[in-house]
């Protein structure tokens, strides 16, 4: 059967990795290609690389990177941030990327995502969603968290999964950074009504939280973390033997 | 030197990255003579069956690559390169492969039954035919080992040309093998080190 994926997310700012990173044993921990080459060697299941502020900087830099972190790693590599036009989509798979992942760039123009699934096919790409309740119901919000579009989240990633996205990442504003554990009732709608794989973002503070989305949510494909594994507060080995002790079906 | 075929269609990127990471000098060509210089050749691909053919056909690489497998040259196909050495594909209308390996290339929607996802996206474990040896793609991994899968179509009626197959609802077929002819579903360059060492294999058959 098809193994559960553990995908760690590299947050690139300026070249390096934000959120703080702590691992002994490796030379430089805030360069996305130590720590890219890092997690491919450990058994991450596929990495993802969010270049935050790449619409305000130059472009030559963040595909340098880029070419370097995906020479440097054998498992599937997906790559957000500023991607707006079908020439970005262009430009980062010629640097490596398998999959590209769209936010704002959708939410400004809907039909990107119908033009690059018709391009590259549905597979490649991945439709990220940053959700908060707001009086009771999911928002999608823009702009990294900071602008709420008005627009509900349940219907807007059914219309993105309806117009060709591949693949959805949740990412709950809620719950990021709380460690409190994934967004559960969320994530639970979300996959209610997509039938494509759908990544769960934001809230993993330690092994358990993975367990539990997991059983609770048998449908969801994947869980994605930054800085519990940056920092090595969990390690993906441990995680994985877990999972794997506790019936969950894991690549080891 | 391997020749990886250029037809324009899909990202050759990781699978230059890998072989170059495991040492095998290779290249990336749509040139005839070097094609056929090569000692082997890998045939990639992405995207859609007919537009693929035809792009190999409008090139005259398929030619090229039709002699040099029946010369006995290590020929590897992955992923839609995999589905087009078999006889026939149904995606989207009915079309002619290089019948290199017998069966051919159906959705598979239809044969994992309902509430699976399509396309079949991830690591998946695979499974040795009994009846039959281990293939020498596999001198370096095992049975269980996970690869990684991004595919909605798969081989059907490949018959004892099947290396392993892939559980998701059904048996699904992951690799298939004919002389010197070889075809992976799965894509070895995005499959960590045990895709490394199927690709290190494939450089030393």
């Amino acid at each position: 059967m098809i193994t559960k994926r553990i995908i760690p997310c590299l947050d690139v700012k300026n070249g390096r990795v934000v959120k703080g990173v702590q691992f002994e044993g490796l030379s430089d921990v805030s360069s996305p290609v130590e720590l890219g080459k890092y997690y491919s060697d450990c058994d991450a299941d596929e990495l993802v690389f969010y270049d935050i502020t790449a619409s305000a900087e130059g472009r030559a830099l963040f595909t340098d990177i880029l070419t370097e972190v995906a020479q440097n790693i054998f498992i599937p590599l997906t790559v957000g941030g500023g991607i707006n036009t079908l020439e970005d989509f262009d430009r980062v798979l010629k640097c490596g990327a398998d999959k590209v992942s769209v936010n704002s760039g959708a939410i400004k123009n809907p039909q990107l995502i119908e033009e690059a699934a018709k391009k590259y096919g549905d597979q490649c790409v991945v439709l990220s969603v940053d959700v908060k309740r707001v009086d009771g119901k999911f928002m999608v919000f823009a702009k990294g968290g900071r602008e709420n579009t008005g627009m509900e989240a349940l219907a807007w990633i059914k219309r993105c999964v309806d117009m060709g996205v591949g693949e959805v990442v949740v990412n709950s504003i809620d719950t990021d950074g709380v460690k409190q554990g994934f967004d559960l009732e969320l994530l639970k709608q979300v996959c209610e009504i997509v039938s494509v794989p759908v990544i769960a973002s934001g809230g993993a503070g330690c092994i358990e939280d993975f367990v539990t989305l997991f059983k609770e949510i048998p449908t969801i494909d994947a869980g994605l973390a930054a800085s519990i594994f940056h920092f090595g507060e969990v390690k993906i080995s441990d995680l994985k033997d877990v999972l794997d002790q506790e019936g969950i079906i894991v690549r080891k | 030197m391997i020749a990886i075929i250029d037809y324009g269609v899909g990202n050759l990127f990781s699978l230059q990255s890998s072989l170059k990471f495991i040492g095998a000098e290779a290249k990336v060509t749509k040139d005839i003579e070097e094609i056929r210089k090569a000692d082997r050749i890998i045939l990639p691909g992405v995207g859609a069956f007919a537009d693929a053919i035809a792009k190999l056909r409008q090139s005259g690489m398929e030619k090229v690559v039709l002699e040099e497998a029946a010369k006995g040259k290590p020929l590897l196909g992955i992923c839609l390169g995999m589905q087009m050495l078999l006889e026939k594909s149904y995606e989207y209308g009915e079309h002619e492969g290089l019948g290199l390996i017998k069966g051919s290339v159906k959705p598979i929607a239809p044969m994992i039954g309902e509430g699976l996802k399509v396309p079949h996206i991830g690591w998946n474990a695979l499974i040795f035919p009994k009846e039959k040896e281990k293939s020498k793609l596999y001198q370096y991994i095992n049975e269980g080992d996970c690869v990684y899968f991004v595919h909605s179509y798969a081989g059907v009626d490949c018959d004892t040309n099947v290396t392993a197959r892939a559980e998701y609802g059904a048996e699904l077929t992951a690799s298939v093998e004919n002389g010197n002819v070889y075809g992976t579903q799965f894509h070895p360059e995005k499959s960590g080190e045990v895709g490394l060492k199927i690709l290190k294999a494939f450089c030393e058959i």
